[in-house]
């Protein structure tokens, strides 16, 4: 039912309110100095060169990816793993060659060297 | 009314009613999760502090030093010190920041441990949220934090934050899969996603033993992705000191930075105490089948004080971790868990699987 999680709503906002609240409390309680050099990045003391916004390692997003296959497959056993013991035998054998299909798509990855990060 | 230990679930129903009777059913509702996100809100407080305190204690012991000795008894008000010190710091935000992203990432990070905590069953009766979904609402809402620390990374146009994302994002996501992975192995056993379900199927033996070798590899499973989750122990190379400052939050200040350190002992409360519930009977007392004496016997302690004593003990396991092993590359992370969690847990699903079907379990 929908309305089972107006909880979870009203749970948000009272971890906003939190949030919220600690944030004006620090505002009010602290002093304040303005000084250009603290609103500098900081890079070990030294003047900061250049910038962050640059291209980044590509294993990353990689490994991103990959991770949307396999929890997309994840998430296609859970309503399985929650009737397996009415689905019984038949269950058992249609996960065993969905999980087959997995491992073989996995095998494919190791040999592409998806997972081979030492390599440039 | 009266106040019993064992179970909470008249005090609870009490509570419920009287606000039902005086208000309309509205109010009544609302007010009744005023109250519990209050309830929670002053446990994730206190409890973050204590665990604060527990780790500071925990790595002296380990490093033979006594920790923190001198405000208050045996140094027990140092955090809260530590958190008023926090509170009175100013809130910098580096000129290069993007305004909106740098505020938002500490929010996000907040109240996705905050929805999480809400499906643990603490006691009988005591749980706000018993959803059916239970197990996967938990494993959804929690990876949501990862999307604040990436945001927090990348928002600070900082080098070591934006590095130190990138790491904690790609192991977060790795360890994400072993962590869904070997709590499915245990909903294959337990035939249900929903906490109360999985916790009274416990009532004759926890499911580490009634489940015996497939449990155990998913429980260690678990506690090394679990572990890493929290980016704790020797997968914190997110925030490796050493070479990248503070990682993902070096340019948090004050008590934004305490957002971050609060959220991530929510996270490994959340992590011990899944842990806990799943393979360790939650605030099931310890049963063994037919041992009618013994049963009766542990039944003496109260649930409640059996579910902390549970999390103390993983939170100290995984402590423990932390003072015991190096500290893994980033590579070294991905190859454990791709290379040998994942085939690993897959496995263990489809051992799980047999044992149920040829009802080969206690």
């Amino acid at each position: 039912m929908p309305q089972d999680y107006i909880p979870v709503l009203i749970q948000i906002l009272i971890a906003l309110g939190f949030v919220v609240t600690t944030m004006l409390a620090t505002h009010f309680l602290g002093p304040k100095r303005f000084s250009r050099a603290k609103l500098e990045n900081f890079e070990c003391g030294i003047e900061g060169m250049g910038n962050a916004r640059s291209p980044f390692s590509v294993k990353y997003f990689l490994i991103a990816i990959l991770f949307v296959l396999f929890d997309v497959e994840v998430i296609f056993m859970y309503p399985w793993a929650v009737n397996f013991k009415e689905l019984g035998k038949a269950g058992f054998l249609d996960m065993f060659l969905f999980m087959i299909l997995v491992l073989a798509g996995f095998i494919y990855i190791i040999l592409k060297g998806a997972f081979k990060w030492d390599r440039r | 009314m009266g106040f019993n230990f064992y179970d909470f679930t008249a005090l609870t129903h009490n509570i419920h009613v009287g606000l039902v009777e005086g208000f309309s059913p509205f109010m009544a509702t609302t007010l009744e999760w005023v109250i519990v996100g209050t309830a929670y809100l002053l446990f994730v407080a206190l409890f973050g502090l204590l665990l604060v305190y527990a780790e500071r204690k925990v790595c002296a012991a380990f490093q033979q030093r006594l920790g923190p000795m001198r405000v208050g008894y045996w140094g027990l008000l140092q955090t809260i010190a530590d958190f008023i010190k926090l509170l009175m710091k100013e809130l910098i935000m580096p000129r290069k920041a993007d305004r909106f992203l740098y505020n938002l990432a500490p929010f996000i990070v907040i109240i996705a441990s905050f929805l999480a905590i809400a499906v643990i069953p603490f006691a009988p009766g005591l749980q706000s949220l018993d959803f059916d979904i239970g197990l996967f609402y938990l494993t959804s809402v929690s990876s949501v934090g990862v999307i604040g620390i990436l945001l927090a990374g990348w928002s600070s146009n900082n080098k070591y934050s934006l590095i130190g994302a990138m790491r904690s994002g790609a192991q977060i996501l790795s360890y994400e899969l072993s962590v869904s992975l070997s709590l499915l192995t245990m909903i294959v056993f337990a035939g249900s996603m929903q906490f109360s379900t999985i916790v009274e199927g416990q009532r004759d033996g926890w499911y580490l033993f009634t489940g015996h070798i497939p449990s155990l590899v998913a429980f260690i499973v678990f506690l090394i992705a679990g572990t890493a989750e929290t980016n704790r122990g020797p997968f914190d190379l997110a925030e490796a000191e050493s070479e990248l400052t503070a990682g993902f939050h070096t340019e948090y200040s004050g008590i934004k930075f305490a957002f971050f350190f609060l959220a991530e002992y929510i996270n490994l409360f959340i992590i011990s105490a899944v842990a806990a519930t799943v393979f360790l009977g939650g605030w099931m007392p310890l049963h063994f089948g037919h041992l009618e004496a013994f049963n009766h016997a542990m039944d003496v302690i109260p649930p409640l004080v059996w579910f902390f004593l549970k999390v103390f003990g993983v939170i100290f396991i995984i402590m423990w971790f932390k003072w015991t092993f190096p500290r893994l590359r980033v590579d070294q992370i991905l190859t454990l868990e791709w290379k040998y969690l994942l085939p690993i847990n897959l496995i263990n699903i489809l051992l799980m699987a047999f044992i149920v079907l040829t009802k080969f379990h206690f």
